[in-house]
């Protein structure tokens, strides 16, 4: 963990209430894709948790949506800005491991993390598919990125206005291995189907670096803090108990 | 150069800085930022007789200057605290620790108490009596005088550390909670804990926290931990740790001169890892500024 200063490039929204924020700073201590950042805005006490997108030595790209007052004050930052933010926390996707039949599964403003995440698969010559899952086509983004990457890439949106309609479990063609992220519900189809895989959670947090307790989660091996533990479980892991909110 | 260093109980501190408990953990996630030998002491995670595991989420909530946390007590409880965390702290954290321990009967907090009592790195036992009470209607025994009474006189027979009673304010008269705790033995007094507090996501419908209440901290409850500090430091003969808000090097002057003899920094740790060595960097400069030569001279000067 470190603090470090960043200075904002560009933040425009790229799909509905759906904003691209491109960082410059040093981002020294990133070690994996799905890892995140603990973000201060001006008015809040709290900072705000958001994953990395897509990192290179001095900048870092974060992906998020406006849904309270802490990303609607994040929205109106302008290039020039300053701000502070503490990076390298939690544990990220775990590249190394080398399954058969793999999909990446990203819903909504899960998808994030993992264009991170498959842009260090495919430069270490693993070529996942990639289902993203949206609620209607005004919602959707960077699946060109996706594709850009090489990669096979389905398109799911709820009332069916782009890709197959229905959810990112229709657009499953067997895979057993899955990345994922996105809502609870969502986890919990993906997790249902495939036999392994990493999932990425969220939760409400204070610190977003292990000190509070504050994001703990029921696994298979005792309370978890999902900011340091996490946010990425393994399939084995992960217990559905209500108490997990 | 200003001397900073104050005492609690025969206890030298370097500096009156305590990271307070529950915002620190074991202090290990801090010691990936600075070395922790700068604080003055630090309080440790509340322990209980058995691990718990805490209560659902969610368990935290913004609002205006401050935070809601509702972790209900997650701790590993007492026997893995004192065979792997404390050593493990120890090896890293030179100076005495504030333990602090909390139970839901007065003899889990005896259970507690006689067995850290034998713990070389433990200087000070710091009892949280705002648990609730469920030997009595559930009540927290921080609000009724002859629990409190009894807690800290049965602690007090267990130990030959100094005991240090953390106050809730979430009473009618916060002094007579602090007498009764002198009168019955306390070398020390520790307060504020948070205040009740609640928010309601107004989309929902719904309470934000899963157990629909929590503790208030943060800068929002430091004009009330300060005003409490100054009441019961009138109140009474023993030391008091000032607890509520602290956020700078002027937050740490004002709480002393309200009557405390050192702070505890608890949830600015949380949106500043790092809050806890600027206001030591800072505290002599400040003091130099304010014409303080020794920290311990402005202790209960306000009037």
């Amino acid at each position: 963990m470190r603090e470090v200063i960043f200075s904002v490039d560009d933040n425009k929204e790229i799909a509905r209430d759906i904003y691209r924020l491109a960082l410059s700073g040093d981002t020294s201590g990133i070690s994996a894709p799905g890892q995140f950042v603990n973000v201060k805005l001006p008015g809040h006490y709290l900072r705000r948790p958001f994953s990395v997108c897509d990192w290179d030595a001095d900048s870092l790209t974060i992906i998020y949506k406006v849904i309270g007052s802490g990303t609607h004050e994040l929205s109106g930052i302008s290039r020039g800005e300053k701000l502070s933010a503490l990076i390298s926390l939690g544990n990220g996707y775990d590249i190394t491991a080398s399954p058969k039949d793999s999909v990446i599964v990203g819903g909504g403003v899960g998808v994030p993390p993992l264009y991170g995440l498959a842009k260090h698969l495919t430069a270490s010559g693993k070529y996942p598919n990639v289902i993203l899952g949206f609620n209607s086509v005004d919602d959707c983004f960077y699946i060109d990125e996706f594709r850009n990457l090489g990669l096979n890439v389905k398109v799911t949106t709820v009332d069916g206005s782009c890709g197959i309609k229905g959810y990112v479990t229709d657009a499953f063609n067997g895979e057993k291995y899955a990345y994922a992220c996105g809502p609870l519900p969502m986890l919990k189809a993906v997790h249902d189907i495939v036999l392994d895989g990493q999932f990425s959670f969220e939760a409400r947090m204070a610190c977003g670096f292990g000190a509070c307790l504050g994001c703990s989660i029921i696994t298979a091996s005792g309370y978890k803090r999902v900011c340091k533990d996490g946010p990425v479980f393994k399939h084995s892991e992960i217990l559905w108990e209500k108490d997990n909110g | 150069m200003a001397d900073i260093t104050t005492r609690l109980s025969g206890i030298n501190l370097d500096n009156p800085i305590i990271p307070a408990s529950g915002t620190f953990g074991y202090g290990f996630e801090f010691s990936e930022l600075y070395d922790l030998n700068i604080l003055g002491s630090i309080s440790i995670k509340g322990t209980t007789q058995y691990p718990r595991y805490g209560n659902n989420q969610p368990r935290i909530a913004e609002c205006p200057c401050g935070m809601i946390n509702s972790v209900g007590l997650q701790n590993p409880g007492i026997t893995q605290v004192i065979n792997e965390e404390l050593p493990k702290l120890g090896k890293i954290f030179h100076k005495p620790v504030i333990a602090n321990i909390s139970g839901f009967s007065v003899s889990e907090y005896v259970h507690c108490a006689s067995l850290i009592d034998k713990v070389p790195n433990v200087g000070i036992i710091e009892v949280n009596i705002s648990c609730p009470n469920v030997h009595g209607g559930g009540l927290a025994f921080g609000t009724d005088p002859s629990s409190v009474s009894q807690i800290t006189r049965e602690v007090k027979a267990v130990t030959t550390k100094p005991v240090y009673i953390k106050l809730t304010p979430n009473v009618t008269d916060i002094t007579e909670i602090a007498k009764s705790a002198e009168d019955s033995g306390a070398d020390g007094l520790s307060l504020i804990n948070t205040l009740l507090g609640m928010r309601i996501d107004i989309k929902t419908r719904r309470l934000v926290i899963a157990n629909k209440m929590g503790g208030l901290s943060g800068p929002a409850i430091f004009p009330v931990a300060l005003r409490m500090v100054y009441q019961v430091h009138k109140a009474v003969k023993i030391p008091v740790i000032g607890i509520g808000g602290i956020s700078s090097a002027y937050d740490v002057i004002e709480m002393m001169m309200a009557g405390a003899s050192a702070v505890q920094i608890g949830s600015a740790n949380l949106v500043d890892p790092l809050i806890c060595k600027k206001i030591i960097d800072e505290l002599p400069e400040v003091c130099e500024r304010l014409k303080i030569s020794r920290i311990s001279d402005i202790i209960g000067v306000a009037e």
